[in-house]
């Protein structure tokens, strides 16, 4: 007898658990790791009753996901193409909305890259880390760049894919590669910051990184995605986008 | 069917091939080692080679990469003295495949190997044979379909071969883009109908080499009767 209350003590517990708790599922590209991760710990200060998981991949990779029915609340693109194909296909439930611009830059531990795009030429350069081009779109500005710095063909032979930019970013924080053209939100990341230098690619090598997120069709918990959408535009979490070397999209 | 098509598949066949030869040629003494020492400590060994067989590949992944990297002791004295770097290399994925692969080739050599009466090994040296006459003139020809189960198996899983050479292939075509990646970049490209391409010459390739092992095995069975 004791045993059986015991057990319905808990199933009530989980119950009221499931009842009250909110939880959001965000899909987001890799580049926003470190950024989304503190905007949801700050978020979560306010809103203590709600759960935020978030799946991070090439945008890509998550756009095939979500066309493929992943369970999936928001969709934080690294591209803005990503997010419109997805209204276009009818699977978005909002506009997409700009909430960032990104930023390419050249990374390395071992080797000096202050000398720009020029400094991938060097000999004791052996690979070049860049997120694949076909699913992430800082993988396809890094091939944008070598295009037009007429670059691709001599180092096309160094180049080596990560599944997304954080792979990437793993690659050369490893020092698998030497050089890698990674997100600049990743290059200001604690794990990254003191272990290597970075210098910023022009931005007229490549297409504008512009960062887009849509709400999917039917939410799990609407209300909790909303407060969740509305506090990107406070203050605190503008501040944590820029701290990454976001730029905030123009009001 | 393209040029990236076969380059693909030559990269996948060529993976399978290497890592067969090499493991035959080292399952070999590793798997009389296991079944005929008295050494009571290689039931460590044991446990090691068996280890890839539930560790998950990402783990395997993580060390070698740590391995290969110029940051750490191994990378560095490699890359230091010869020259070498491994990761995304051809050689760098030969390595990972060899590790996983070693429980496939050993254990069916050594199930082959434990299943022969002693008295075979032992009318062998009776009859004034050398260790190494009776392994190979007696030994390895009575325990054929080990052989080629060990053999068939370690090709066909190296063609099934993914989490490592996600984690330390790099993806590059023509060096360490095989067959099994390739199919998950176009999938998430979606690119449907070229990952249809690879995916139904895998399945059909994987399906032959098991049909192949289990004939194989039969006709022996059949033929041990009489």
């Amino acid at each position: 007898m004791k045993g059986i209350r015991f057990l319905l003590l808990v199933a009530g517990l989980f119950l009221i658990n499931t009842l009250t708790a909110q939880k959001i599922t965000i899909a987001a590209a890799s580049d926003l790791r470190y950024a989304l991760n503190e905007i949801r710990d700050e978020f979560k200060k306010s809103y203590p009753g709600i759960t935020i998981d978030i799946i991070y991949g090439a945008s890509g990779n998550l756009y095939q996901q979500i066309v493929n029915q992943a369970p999936f609340d928001v969709f934080f693109s690294a591209d803005l193409t990503y997010a419109e194909k997805l209204d276009s296909l009818n699977l978005a439930g909002s506009k997409p909305k700009l909430y960032a611009t990104g930023h390419l830059v050249l990374w390395s531990a071992s080797r000096d890259v202050s000398g720009g795009i020029e400094s991938l030429k060097n000999s004791d350069v052996n690979k070049i880390a860049i997120a694949n081009p076909a699913v992430a779109p800082y993988g396809l500005r890094a091939i944008e760049c070598l295009k037009y710095y007429k670059l691709y063909d001599e180092v096309k032979e160094k180049l080596v894919q990560g599944e997304n930019v954080s792979q990437a970013a793993q690659f050369v924080l490893t020092g698998n590669a030497e050089i890698g053209i990674i997100a600049l939100s990743l290059a200001l990341s604690p794990g990254m910051m003191n272990r290597g230098k970075f210098t910023l690619i022009a931005e007229i090598s490549y297409s504008e990184l512009k960062q887009a997120y849509v709400i999917m069709k039917h939410p799990e918990t609407p209300d909790a995605v909303l407060k969740f959408t509305r506090f990107l535009e406070k203050e605190q979490a503008k501040k944590i986008f820029e701290k990454y070397g976001f730029k905030l999209p123009a009001e | 069917m393209d040029v990236a098509f076969f380059q693909t598949f030559w990269i996948s066949i060529k993976l399978a091939t290497l890592t067969t030869i090499i493991l035959f040629c080292t399952g070999i003494p590793i798997a009389y080692f296991l079944t005929y020492s008295a050494f009571r400590a290689k039931i460590i060994l044991q446990a090691l080679i068996s280890v890839p067989l539930v560790l998950p590949p990402s783990v395997l992944g993580f060390y070698l990469l740590i391995a290969f990297s110029p940051n750490y002791f191994f990378g560095h004295f490699l890359d230091r003295y010869f020259d070498v770097r491994l990761a995304f290399s051809f050689a760098g994925i030969l390595i990972g495949s060899i590790i996983f692969n070693l429980p496939f080739m050993v254990n069916s050599i050594q199930s082959g190997l434990s299943n022969l009466p002693v008295s075979l090994k032992d009318a062998s040296y009776t009859l004034g044979k050398s260790r190494m006459t009776t392994l190979f003139r007696v030994l390895l020809p009575n325990i054929k379909p080990a052989l080629f189960t060990g053999i068939f198996l370690t090709f066909a899983h190296t063609l099934g071969e993914f989490g490592v050479i996600l984690m330390i292939g790099g993806n590059i075509p023509g060096k360490t883009r095989v067959a099994s990646i390739a199919v998950y970049d176009e999938v998430q490209a979606l690119n449907f109908d070229t990952a249809n391409k690879y995916s139904v010459f895998l399945l059909l390739f994987s399906f032959f080499i098991l049909l192949v092992v289990y004939s194989v095995n039969r006709e022996f069975l059949k033929w041990k009767r009489f």
